[in-house]
């Protein structure tokens, strides 16, 4: 077994890192996240130069064919910088394409940078269940074009690309009847409402009024590919939020060896002493339960992946509440600012939290799956 | 044993309720229930209707205009205005410094700041906190140098809370550099306008102007402002926190949001369900619920030893209550699901209407109350800091009531 990231994982991660250091700084961030678009070109083209967009495509497909794994220290980094770029979505839609099949040339696209994906999923009435669909695919086979309202879709303003999740038949929540389509953000019959979300990044409300798709994978069997699309993007983001934990940690670490009251640094006290050992331990369960995510995403054994994948989300969800509202607490009154990072740290992991299933979602998902009674 | 309000609480109760009801703004009411950011003009129409009633400052003497209530009126007050969703009457003025001028100010301080405080007409801040003095109070550093009729203050303070609308500030001063931490401390109150004091906003994480810093670069304050006697300010300053601290527990707000809670819940589907079925969710709710039962019952139990000033259990008033309110926060960002990520400062400041049910921006399916509820969340963890973190109330227990 081997818990380190591999010397080339490493290097990719390091140099994301060296980067954001240098040209992603928090003062470069805040004028992005409040700039009309929410996000910024030379920081797309360089995620792009450093090889981030051709890292999770096939290599056929001039990629790099990385694991889930590989994209471990990546997301760790982005957590760590608090990227707001629309890489994520990218990469979640990227998946969908190569899980789907015969969509070489957007991967293609998406290797050079060339595309920007975002997957409209969610709707008003669905919270946490992806199968809860109420949009419809219509026209010929089911699957040439869309109907229904997407709410808040991650990066929904900024893509070239949208994937569609829409019902071509069955129930409102069945897994049987769901179709995933593909739609141009330039073509007719959609209406895009782009906004804030409370993590400082981008979201969109995106109408779709009969707006002309084409299918991706077959017509009312999507939901295979969904869902094995939705646990690559909560590993993803388990490994994210792992990023952005530690860095908290270690900045709140450091406030309390540095901030003084009483004549002495506030880390003598036991009080906080034990808090920090809490957050700590919390970390690390976290850590270890997205390593085995990123690990077992890729698995074959869907019944594996499904297991792990939400048990991962659930941990880690605990402890990015925990370390989060902690670490607010400990810097007191710095804590609530906006000039602080380390809020900013917090709001992302809350909204960590709310993406792709809360820790009940996973937890009830986990106890539902099979052989959760029998061992 | 009898945990029953008496006939004529209830009947009192009636009569609070028959006044809101006939008095309470609607647009206020739907500000404070839908989680809206208040306006000053907000904070000011209703203390001001509340003061023609004579109701403004229940807790004062009846000879400065408080009301004669026993506290247990007191209680069933504050509990009416808030599930009634009435804006707070703020502590900073009624609360805070005027039983500090009623108790240890001059005839004139009283007869001057007093009827002021009761109508609204001059805005209080606070200004104790610095920014090396948090959590150890006493050793702030804002001096105050007699000079003739006159101190010269130098120094900052900071978190002020609502300075930037402030008529007055009352502050801790030192004036002997000497004494021991507490002892060369004095009680001040500054008017705003004066010249070489300087406001400048900090934006709280929710991108609220809730907190300031206050610069004084040689303010000259008379001497009359000076509450007490000089050097003795510590003193005052620990009467008027434990006045600070039974407000906090705020039973009342806490009930309301545990409506709101149940409200948003019943109405949030899963499953084509009303979320509250949701077991999980739902073992969260009640355990909230019971969390707060008990609360209120241990403030009823405080209160029923009226008349003694608030001591050290308005510590555990204080831990408890927030905890109640951060989770109740909490429960709600959860309950609305990904509905709470959008977030929309238009909207919180009453720039945009959204029609119930309607247009919110990122989610028009979404109903309106969702919006501000992430920003509610995170504006709340302000509770276990403010007024004296948790971590010094618990302090406070086991050294006060412990004997640790
Ligand atoms: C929204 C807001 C409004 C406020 N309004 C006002 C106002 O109007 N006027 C005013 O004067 N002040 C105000 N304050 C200031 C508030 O009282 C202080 O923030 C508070 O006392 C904590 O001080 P600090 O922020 O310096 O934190 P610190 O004292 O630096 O504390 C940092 C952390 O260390 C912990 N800690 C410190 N000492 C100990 C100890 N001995 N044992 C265990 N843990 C410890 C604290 O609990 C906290 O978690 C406000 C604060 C906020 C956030």
């Amino acid at each position: 077994m081997d818990f380190e990231l591999k010397e080339e994982q490493r290097q990719v991660a390091d140099a994301l890192r060296r980067w954001i250091e240098r040209d992603y700084t928090f003062e470069d961030r805040k004028r992005i996240v409040h700039s009309p678009s929410g996000t910024s070109p030379e920081a797309w083209k360089t995620l792009v130069e450093l090889g981030m967009t051709a890292l999770p495509v096939p290599e056929a497909q001039g990629g790099f064919g990385g694991t889930a794994a590989d994209l471990f220290g990546v997301m760790q980094e982005l957590g760590r910088g608090l990227v707001v770029e629309p890489y994520f979505a990218t990469v979640l839609g990227a998946r969908f394409l190569t899980l789907a099949g015969g969509q070489e040339a957007l991967l293609e696209r998406v290797a050079a940078g060339e595309l920007k994906l975002a997957c409209a999923l969610g709707e008003a009435q669905s919270r946490h269940d992806l199968a809860d669909i109420a949009a419809k695919a219509t026209g010929p086979a089911d699957a040439a074009a869309v109907s229904g309202v997407k709410t808040v879709v991650e990066h929904g303003g900024q893509a070239d690309v949208f994937i569609v999740s829409a019902r071509s038949h069955g129930g409102q929540r069945e897994r049987d009847g769901i179709s995933l389509l593909l739609v141009e953000a330039d073509t007719s019959g959609l209406a895009i409402r782009d906004g804030r979300t409370i993590d400082g990044r981008r979201a969109a409300a995106i109408t779709f009024d009969h707006a002309p798709a084409t299918p991706l994978g077959m017509p009312g069997a999507g939901w295979p590919i969904l869902e094995a699309a939705a646990d690559y993007g909560t590993a993803l983001l388990c490994a994210e939020a792992v990023g952005a934990m530690d860095a908290l940690f270690a900045v709140t670490l450091d406030y309390l060896k540095t901030r003084k009251q009483f004549g002495v640094p506030i880390g003598n006290f036991q009080a906080l002493q034990h808090r920090m050992a809490d957050m700590f331990i919390h970390l690390e369960q976290a850590r270890s339960m997205a390593m085995l995510a990123a690990a077992k995403v890729d698995s074959p054994d869907d019944g594996e992946r499904r297991r792990v994948v939400s048990a991962a989300k659930a941990r880690v969800g605990e402890a990015a509440r925990f370390v989060g509202q902690q670490a607010v607490q400990l810097h007191g009154g710095m804590g609530v600012t906006d000039e602080l990072p380390a809020s900013h740290w917090f709001k992302r992991l809350t909204a960590i939290g709310l993406t792709l299933g809360d820790v009940d979602h996973h937890v009830r998902r986990f106890t539902e799956q099979p052989g959760f009674r029998t061992a | 044993m009898d945990l029953n309000y008496s006939a004529e609480h209830e009947a009192f109760r009636l009569q609070v309720r028959a006044f809101l009801d006939a008095n309470l703004p609607p647009d206020l009411r739907r500000k404070v229930c839908g989680h809206l950011r208040l306006a000053k003009d907000d904070y000011v129409r209703w203390h001001r209707i509340v003061a023609a009633q004579g109701w403004a400052a229940p807790g004062w003497p009846v000879e400065h205009g408080g009301t004669g209530w026993n506290a247990v009126q007191r209680h069933i007050w504050d509990d009416e205005c808030a599930l009634a969703g009435a804006p707070q009457i703020l502590p900073f003025g009624v609360n805070m410094v005027a039983p500090v001028i009623m108790a240890f100010g001059t005839d004139e301080q009283k007869a001057r700041y007093l009827p002021r405080i009761l109508h609204c007409e001059d805005w209080w801040c606070q200004g104790y906190s610095e920014p090396g003095a948090g959590s150890d109070l006493a050793s702030l550093k804002t001096t105050a140098v007699r000079d003739g009729d006159e101190y010269v203050v130098n120094g900052q303070k900071t978190w002020t809370t609502l300075a930037q609308h402030a008529d007055m500030i009352f502050c801790l001063v030192r004036t002997d550099p000497a004494a021991r931490k507490q002892e060369g401390i004095s009680f001040l109150l500054i008017d705003m306008k004066s010249p070489g004091i300087t406001v400048r906003p900090i934006i709280m994480l929710d991108e609220e102007h809730e907190v300031n810093e206050v610069f004084f670069d040689n303010v000259r304050v008379p001497a009359a402002n000076l509450v007490g006697k000089e050097h003795q300010g510590w003193t005052y300053a620990k009467y008027l926190l434990g006045h600070e601290r039974t407000g906090i527990a705020a039973v009342g707000r806490s009930k309301r949001e545990l409506r709101f809670l149940k409200e948003l819940a019943m109405k949030q589907q899963q499953g084509g369900r009303p979320l509250l079925d949701d077991p999980q969710l739902a073992a969260k709710v009640a355990q909230v619920e019971i969390e707060l039962m008990a609360l209120e019952v241990t403030v009823l139990r405080t209160i029923a030893q009226e008349d003694k000033a608030p001591g050290p259990q308005a510590s555990m008033l204080k831990v408890k209550g927030t905890e109640v309110q951060q989770l109740l926060t909490e429960l709600m960002v959860e309950a609305a699901g990904p509905a709470a990520l959008p977030f929309d400062t238009d909207y919180l400041e009453g720039r945009r209407e959204h029609a119930a049910g309607g247009d919110n921006a990122l989610s028009p399916a979404l109903v309106a109350d969702t919006a501000p509820l992430a920003a509610y969340y995170f504006n709340y963890r302000k509770t276990s800091i403010y007024g004296g973190s948790n971590e010094i109330q618990k302090t406070i227990i086991a050294r006060m009531i412990l004997g640790l």
